[in-house]
């Protein structure tokens, strides 16, 4: 559905999309990650038009978004970090212009404003100006102006940004709904957010795609480092030992401090850390030694996210099919 | 392009920017027509046009003011690039809008001819040739307004820099008496007027080096022509000054002359700041 190739964003010297290349399937909702500057509106200004890029191509259902721009944004429904609102007007008359632009006459323009209000839920404010709205009913009208149409794509820009609690909910749950027929892109730089919604998240950082999967298959197979604790009162070459047979086992750090139990610390790789929990219970059940305390630390998304935006290299993204931009960019 | 023109129309008639325009302009014509056809019982209703032509001093950075400088400001313009429409039929929108309005006063002044022929003997072909005149120069400064616009979010900015470029330009015959015809003068002159050219060019382009590339060959055009043949600057300036004014052009429809060239000009202007404001609005597409 959209095709991003070697996207390179220059502003002056400073590089904002480094050679960003990835490809969105039409459904879902995806996430896009990243810290603040990492590059996610200059892409998504590109992806809808908005912005030229510095050299590379983006397609929007097949049509390049700068040499076919017209069929282009036909598919797009976009909404910037900021709503672009006339505030002086009414949703209603907003609406309607955005309608007509979009190429909506007559009882078709009618009928989609209709259903739009509806489905974002500012049916009772449609005659109030959008000055008087709170940022909450903004935020949807912004919404309401992008499903106007019925693009293919929608391209939300950190549509919770400045939104209280109840609010975010409620967007949330629109943004999820919206994801049953259209194709939903949403930018975010808070972390739960995009795991609440997403199927699937792009993390970029410095311009650059680090990592584009499902939240669970990023944390199963991009950071397969959790941590494993455990305190027993074996003795440490039996918990030397001990550990040499279990596999995916390392960086094992071992401690015996006064009370004369022996606290060991290490490292797994194993897709499931309770495959490993396992192997260690049987392991000491075996030679009948018994585990006092056993603490895991799963790798969360979390610590991908900051392993992976904090100029570490990035790794290879996990799903098959699914070009990587960082891939292609260590071929070169 | 139908759906920027409704927009803006709306917007027009829903705030007092038209109404405040359309006042000021039956107001000053009013005035001058009660000063000239009523009280000195003049029959030419072409002299209260030309008394009347300052007016547009105050109404076109008026009208013109927020046009595009309010997009930027309430980042608006971001739907607008969003939105399945090129950025000529915006600025065509927005145009063919402030036209509309700026017509609807002109339609009710193209009445008085008429009226004041009830009572005396007007010319009309001469009275009609200055309002068609008058409506397209006013044509070419909305353009030069709505460039203006275009090059800053600031509507205040916008309107001073638009009332300071039409008082220029209103008073530029006047001025040209008073400034250098020598050709040392002229050549100091078109320095300066290049030097300005090449700011604008860098800030349409944000290439330092083209901007600076195109001031190089200029001068050195201006260089050459001046080691060759210096008299040919002698008096340049002032007929630059004169050649360029919108207002100075006005003046031979009032002596009862439909100048073509001067329509040509009006349109060119017209077209030319057009051009500009797409340019500058699809360079924001590139920063």
């Amino acid at each position: 559905m959209i095709k991003v190739e070697h996207l390179t964003k220059y502003y002056g010297d400073f590089l904002a999309v480094d050679d960003l290349t990835f490809e969105i399937d039409e459904g879902h909702v995806y996430g896009f990650l990243g810290p603040n500057g990492a590059g996610k509106t200059t892409t998504m200004n590109i992806m809808t038009g908005c912005l030229s890029a510095s050299s590379g191509h983006v397609s929007i259902g097949g049509f390049d978004i700068f040499e076919d721009a017209d069929k282009a944004k036909r598919l797009i429904g976009y909404l910037p970090e900021q709503p672009p609102l006339y505030m002086s007007e009414t949703p209603e008359e907003y609406l309607r212009f955005v309608g007509e632009a979009k190429g909506l006459r007559g009882e078709e323009l009618a009928q989609q404003m209709e259903s739009v209000m509806r489905q974002v839920r500012i049916e009772g404010v449609k005659g109030r100006r959008i000055s008087a709205l709170s940022k909450g009913y903004k935020q949807r009208v912004g919404i309401a102006q992008a499903l106007l149409g019925n693009p293919k794509v929608i391209i939300l820009d950190e549509p919770t940004v400045g939104l209280d609690p109840l609010q975010i909910i409620e967007i949330r749950d629109l943004i999820r709904q919206l994801g049953q027929t259209h194709t939903v892109i949403l930018s975010s730089h808070i972390l739960s957010e995009v795991q609440a919604i997403c199927e699937k998240i792009l993390i970029i950082a410095h311009g650059r795609l680090v990592a584009f999967d499902t939240p669970d298959r990023l944390e199963r197979s991009l950071l397969g480092t959790s941590e494993i604790a455990f305190t027993t009162d074996a003795r440490t070459d039996q918990v030397r030992s001990i550990l040499a047979g279990v596999p995916n086992v390392f960086d094992v750090k071992i401690s015996q401090p006064e009370d004369g139990l022996v606290r060991a610390q290490m490292q797994t790789n194993a897709k499931n850390i309770y495959d490993t929990s396992r192997e260690l219970f049987f392991a000491f059940a075996k030679r009948e030694l018994p585990l006092l305390e056993l603490n895991l630390k799963k790798a969360s998304l979390e610590d991908i996210f900051i392993e992976l935006t904090e100029g570490a290299p990035a790794p290879e993204p996990a799903e098959a099919g699914q070009p990587s931009a960082e891939s292609e960019a260590n071929d070169q | 392009m139908t759906a920027v023109l409704k927009h803006e129309l709306r917007n027009y008639f829903h705030s007092f920017t038209a109404y405040v325009f359309g006042a000021f302009l039956l107001a000053i014509v009013g005035f001058g027509s009660m000063l000239y056809n009523l009280q000195a019982a003049v029959s030419n209703f072409e002299y209260v046009l030309s008394f009347g032509s300052i007016v547009f001093v105050v109404i076109v950075p008026i009208l013109t003011m927020r046009v595009i400088a309010e997009e930027r400001r309430q980042k608006t313009d971001q739907l607008l690039y969003s939105l399945p429409i090129t950025t000529t039929q915006v600025v065509l929108g927005k145009y063919a809008a402030l036209l509309t309005v700026y017509l609807i006063p002109l339609a009710i002044i193209c009445l008085y001819p008429l009226i004041f022929a009830q009572f005396g003997d007007v010319y009309l072909p001469t009275s009609y040739g200055s309002l068609l005149a008058i409506f397209i120069m006013g044509a070419a400064l909305i353009a030069i307004g709505i460039f203006i616009s275009s090059l800053t979010d600031n509507q205040g900015l916008a309107a001073g820099t638009s009332i300071a470029v039409i008082l220029f330009n209103y008073y530029s015959v006047s001025l040209s008496e008073y400034v250098s015809s020598t050709a040392f003068g002229s050549v100091l002159a078109l320095v300066v007027l290049i030097l300005a050219l090449g700011a604008v060019v860098r800030h349409l382009t944000q290439n330092e080096t083209f901007a600076v590339g195109v001031c190089i060959v200029l001068f050195a055009l201006v260089a050459v022509v001046y080691f060759t043949d210096y008299t040919m600057f002698e008096g340049l300036l002032p007929n630059i000054m004169k050649q360029l004014s919108l207002f100075n052009r006005f003046t031979t429809f009032v002596s009862g002359v439909f100048d073509l060239t001067a329509v040509v000009y009006y349109l060119s202007v017209a077209a030319f700041f057009l051009f500009l404001t797409v340019q500058s609005l699809e360079k924001r597409r590139y920063n």
